[in-house]
């Protein structure tokens, strides 16, 4: 699956996480990590493109050129969030069957196993706007019966804050480097949405420690030829797709 | 107008165990090193240490000065974790009070403004209130039937900062892109101690950058301290950029006790004065 024959599954994966910003319209879209931000710039490049975008720091960027459009940053990041025009992807360290994610550690809060990031803004992010994650190596570690801290809230810790928590709560789709799901499953559950060609739904299923939703599972779609021009010869000519999705 | 200019050590020796210390700047991008690294050179310990996490914590964690660290989250940007902090949590050496970074912010707004609280919706739902069971929430007195985390005031004893010019009165200006959050944190402090890269007469501020780059007024500022590369190894942008390789070579001393001693001995044994120069030794065997 080369660079000029076929289609690698990297870009399968930047065009659906490209997808999970059509809707967004005129909000600041907030990747983290390598291939949400080319999924970010390729749906300002086709579908969406009164999307903005930062730096990955204080500033605004009109376009590819590094145009810079406007000022944001972090403490103005965090007001901008409360008012809803936003839509992240985020990554996760563990992510449960009603997404709820965790970024913050490994273990007892006391004396953790892994100390990882901490919260960061996920609780903020989950209750006000939509929010999405990226999982580049889908496996059982990550896809866990029960997360061992709940930094991105899921729908059944949603629903059991209250109205307020549930008001603006948006938890839509997990992209992986295997498949593409969503929480259409019962009870707000994950369920499987589509599988990457070249993935069996066993796979997945596999890769995955707890039962998956399962009804209709379709193929992940390929990039368009226009997308494919855009990935490889505009957004990521060098190639940091494959470094993050090996072929 | 009072002349506050005075030295990061006795900035340092104005601190007491115990206090509460928020610490400027966002992950490893303008933290105020050379006081934190003044603070190392003390015998300052029990700290609880507010911050927008980078190695400032992972510094301070490492040395064991930290009873408590309050974070959104402890990063070093260009590499994720700081492995002295891990390190540290990991070893049961730290207590943790663990917050969604918007409402660390609204915590120190509303110490700021001399409110008990502010209400948020950040938090709600999260385990940022399972962990810390004193958080309550707040009804909306309203027809909106809303009820948001009332999020406690974060009162600190102390804020330190680096900017990146100050006066001798304590009016400080940032240049480069970002303020980070550091004009709430002194608002939120009984005392607040700038560094600077550099000072410079009053009517010299607005010549480097335009009336908004005034972040922090006096009214705010305890003391000021000269202190050119104060925020190495951390970004301190238009003077400077991170130093990656050096930071590089902090996060793998994070990975036993041995690589520890001997970053201590080689670059934190003396003053900022022979930090620096080890610092340009170190860079120097590779220019």
């Amino acid at each position: 699956m080369g660079q000029d024959g076929g289609v690698s599954r990297a870009e399968v994966c930047v065009a659906a996480c490209a997808d999970t910003w059509r809707g967004a319209g005129e909000v600041l879209a907030s990747p983290i990590g390598a291939l949400p931000m080319l999924g970010a710039r390729l749906a300002r490049l086709t579908v969406e493109p009164d999307l903005l975008l930062t730096d990955g720091e204080a500033m605004l960027l009109a376009a590819e050129d590094g145009v810079v459009e406007g000022w944001l940053p972090y403490g103005k990041v965090l007001d901008l969030l409360a008012g809803g025009r936003r839509r992240v992807m985020m990554g996760a360290s563990q992510l449960d069957r009603h997404g709820n994610q965790n970024i913050a550690r490994i273990g007892p809060a006391t004396r953790p196993t892994a100390q990882l990031i901490g919260f960061r803004g996920a609780p903020g992010n989950t209750v006000n706007h939509t929010t999405n994650y990226w999982v580049p190596r889908h496996s059982r570690r990550v896809f866990v019966e029960r997360v061992d801290a709940v930094s991105g809230v899921g729908h059944d810790r949603a629903a059991a804050a209250g109205p307020s928590a549930l008001r603006f709560h948006d938890v839509r789709v997990v992209v992986t480097n295997l498949a593409v799901l969503d929480f259409a499953g019962p009870g707000g559950s994950m369920r499987l949405r589509s599988v990457h060609p070249g993935v069996t739904r066993e796979e997945v299923l596999a890769h995955t420690g707890f039962p998956l939703a399962i009804d209709e599972v379709t193929s992940t779609r390929l990039p368009t030829d226009d997308e494919l021009t855009l990935i490889r010869s505009v957004i990521d000519p060098r190639g940091l797709r494959d470094r993050e999705v090996p072929a | 107008m009072r002349d506050k200019v005075m030295s990061a050590d006795e900035v340092v020796a104005s601190l007491r165990d115990g206090m509460t210390v928020g610490i400027g700047g966002w992950g490893s991008r303008r933290k105020p090193m050379a006081l934190v690294r003044a603070i190392l050179r003390s015998s300052v310990t029990d700290l609880t240490v507010v911050s927008y996490g980078g190695p400032d914590v992972g510094l301070l964690c490492a040395a064991g000065r930290v009873r408590r660290a309050v974070f959104g989250f402890v990063s070093l940007d260009s590499i994720p974790l700081d492995p002295h902090f891990r390190a540290a949590r990991q070893r049961g050496a730290v207590e943790a009070t663990e917050y969604d970074e918007g409402m660390l912010l609204a915590g120190l707004r509303a110490a700021a403004a001399r409110l008990p609280f502010l209400p948020t919706r950040a938090g709600l739902g999260s385990d940022v209130l399972r962990l810390n069971p004193a958080l309550r929430t707040v009804a909306s007195p309203y027809a909106d039937g809303e009820e948001l985390v009332a999020m406690p005031a974060i009162e600190l004893d102390v804020a330190l900062v680096h900017l990146n010019r100050a006066d001798r009165h304590g009016n400080a200006q940032y240049l480069g892109p970002d303020p980070y959050l550091d004009d709430v944190l002194c608002a939120a402090a009984r005392r607040s101690y700038v560094s600077c890269e550099r000072i410079v007469p009053t009517d010299e501020l607005l010549r480097g950058g335009p009336p908004q780059s005034l972040l922090v007024s006096r009214m705010h500022v305890a003391g000021v301290v000269e202190a050119p590369r104060g925020a190495h190894f951390t970004s301190c942008v238009p003077d400077y950029g991170r130093d990656e390789p050096f930071q590089r070579r902090y996060a793998a001393s994070g990975a036993d006790p041995v690589a520890w001693q001997a970053f201590l001995d080689e670059f934190l044994a003396g003053d900022e004065r022979s930090y620096l120069a080890a610092v340009d030794a170190f860079h120097g065997a590779a220019a």
